[in-house]
């Protein structure tokens, strides 16, 4: 028998306004050395914060500095090893940007030339402000929560599940929080947490939600 | 006409983001948000303001469009300025930068300057900074690309950009050292408007037939203002490439602006360049003539925005929007919405711009897959309605009360 919860899970949409730091890397040197100094929220908008963002890029990867050195510098290789950097994996952004650095110190001490770019675009560091807007609507059921879902836009999904590790400081996204400890569906939960956003992004996100959420409704318990 | 209101966006914007946009509303609602610019026709600047500034009305926010006056040595000296700005040689001297700030102190007398948050665009009405009132935040809106600007300008638009309390740019690269936040904000296409509307297929021939186009062949289509930065001259050299393997007309169209005095002379130079080429049709349209352009753009098998310099081009997004591949100049704004391989091509001289159409000529079935991509990346991210939440999210966030 499925639940009702007591609380309800309020849906929140949001926004992102950018604001450039007037901090330009034209070499992989640059970059490290500029990234050790800026904000922890410009870490953020350059790793988390793409999923936001549309990815239309061929062969885009999971941080702008990844991106930047592949086809802006044309270092293939940083490309890989700093798109190798799974943001998911840490519990803080300073021990992300420590790793990021780590990877381009270690890169740069393995060549004799620093790689710059020449005729591209140099790396211009960014930082954002996310402002969360409610939707107005919320659920206290399964039924509720897959309807609201699937009504909303795709900054509601990375509101609740990239933007809530930053902004509650904890490693679980909303929905999974929400479903675990007032739907009481742990495995439903733990699936849900399981999600990688890097792997087809937010849209694909809500698609494999939806779809665990179906399983469980069918099943008329918890996964 | 119908008048066009927010609910009417419903069917041609992505999921959720008309009631997104009517719950952001509800936090800045009888807020007063001034814009000021210098001309209420031609550009894209007053194109989107026509109607960003009804629907913030509609939103509850107590919006308002005033724009300066100016004589025509005023708006020589802007697009001198313009022009420097943007990279190229012009000389500004002291007699012009005294006119700029005498024209500006006289609009001051005469405008209502109060708001809580006033939006001055590009560099004409910048000097208004010195008679803000003692309450509201100012910023300015920089539409141009500053990337490359002649140091002298930049000094002189500086004094009065960092009185400011922020500036925004359409591009990180077009950003400056200055002492205040930068913000960046990119400009959109309304998919409602005249020029963007879905027009039938009668339309279409109806107005290509009054313009006396054939469609005989091929249309490459360049559509601005006659601009050196927008490199009509480059895009018949292309065009001429190209004719040596595919029969293609090529159409340049474009009109003035009430701000922009060297129009008439760069039309000549391109009159000139066309010769007697009656494939070439060089359309000088009035500054109205939006469902023209529309038709144009929906007739064009390849639009071309082959700029040296650009703010953000937004007639590339226009492009896009009907489902056509873009070449463009690897400039400004351009590099943002044309996505190699996917929505078009970057180009850096009049041989790859004719390289990069003559490859497309000869793939149809990837130019209508690089349409539908196009089409489907402005929905995303270059339409009104993204444009106006960046607008209210900044209403929010200067004036307080997140």
């Amino acid at each position: 028998m499925l639940e009702r919860s007591e609380v309800p899970f309020e849906f929140f949409y949001c926004i992102e306004l950018r604001q450039v730091l007037g901090l330009r890397a034209e070499t992989e040197k640059e970059l490290a050395r500029l990234l050790r100094q800026v904000s922890l929220d410009s870490v953020y908008y350059h790793t988390y914060g793409l999923l936001l963002r549309h990815r239309y890029r061929a062969g885009a990867y999971g941080s702008d500095f990844a991106t930047w050195a592949a086809t802006q510098v044309r270092d293939r290789v940083l490309g890989e090893r700093l798109a190798a950097v799974d943001p998911l994996r840490y519990n803080s952004l300073a021990d992300l940007r420590e790793a990021i650095v780590c990877v381009i110190d270690n890169h740069l001490e393995s060549i004799t030339v620093v790689p710059r770019v020449v005729y591209s675009e140099p790396f211009e560091f960014i930082e954002s402000k996310i402002v969360g807007v409610p939707t107005g609507l919320e659920a206290y059921t399964l039924e509720e929560f897959m309807q609201a879902l699937s009504e909303t836009d795709d900054t509601t999904i990375y509101y609740h599940a990239i933007e809530s590790r930053r902004r509650l400081k904890h490693t679980r996204t909303d929905f999974s929080a929400w479903l675990r400890d007032d739907l009481h569906l742990p495995v439903l939960a733990a699936r849900v947490q399981a999600l990688d956003p890097y792997a087809g992004g937010l849209e694909r996100m809500r698609t494999h939600i939806l779809a665990y959420c179906r399983q469980v409704l069918t099943l008329g318990r918890d996964l | 006409m119908n008048v066009i209101g927010l609910d009417d966006y419903q069917e041609v914007t992505p999921k959720g983001t008309v009631q997104f946009l009517r719950s952001l509303a509800k936090r800045v609602r009888g807020r007063r948000f001034l814009h000021i610019n210098s001309t209420r026709y031609g550009g894209g600047v007053a194109e989107i303001l026509h109607r960003l500034v009804p629907i913030m009305t509609e939103l509850g926010v107590d919006a308002r469009w005033e724009t300066i006056k100016g004589d025509p040595a005023f708006f020589s000296v802007t697009k001198s300025l313009h022009n420097a700005l943007q990279g190229r040689e012009a000389l500004i001297t002291k007699e012009m930068r005294g006119h700029h700030a005498a024209i500006n102190r006289e609009n001051a007398r005469h405008l209502s300057l109060e708001g809580d948050l006033v939006l001055i665009h590009d560099p004409q009405p910048a000097p208004l900074i010195d008679y803000r009132p003692a309450e509201g935040k100012w910023v300015w809106r920089c539409h141009i690309d500053l990337s490359h600007p002649q140091r002298s300008a930049w000094r002189l638009l500086r004094k009065y950009v960092a009185k400011y309390d922020a500036v925004i740019f359409s591009l990180p690269k077009f950003s400056q050292q200055l002492p205040i936040p930068q913000f960046l904000v990119c400009p959109s296409i309304d998919p409602l408007s005249e020029k963007n509307r879905d027009l039938s297929q009668a339309e279409v021939d109806g107005i290509l037939a009054r313009l006396d186009i054939p469609r005989d062949k091929p249309i490459l289509l360049q559509v601005s203002r006659f601009d050196r930065f927008k490199d009509p001259i480059g895009v018949i050299k292309a065009y001429r490439l190209v004719k040596k393997y595919h029969d293609c007309r090529l159409i340049l169209a474009g009109g003035g602006a009430q701000d922009d005095p060297e129009g008439e002379e760069v039309l000549a130079d391109v009159r000139e360049e066309a010769g007697l080429d009656p494939d070439i049709h060089v359309l000088e349209l009035p500054l109205d003539a939006h469902l023209e352009i529309n038709a144009l753009q929906r007739a064009a098998t390849i639009v071309l925005q082959k700029s040296l310099r650009e703010g953000f081009g937004l007639t590339v997004a226009e492009a896009m929007w009907k489902g056509k591949p873009v070449v463009g100049g690897a400039a400004g704004g351009i590099t943002v919405q044309v996505i190699d391989d996917v929505t078009g091509y970057t180009v850096n001289s009049v041989e790859g711009a004719a390289f990069r159409v003559r490859y497309l000529l000869n793939n149809p079935d990837l130019m209508a897959k690089m349409g539908e991509a196009g089409r489907e990346y402005i929905r995303r991210d270059f339409l009104i309605t993204r444009h106006l939440a960046d607008y209210l999210a900044m209403l929010m966030i200067l004036t307080g009360n997140e």
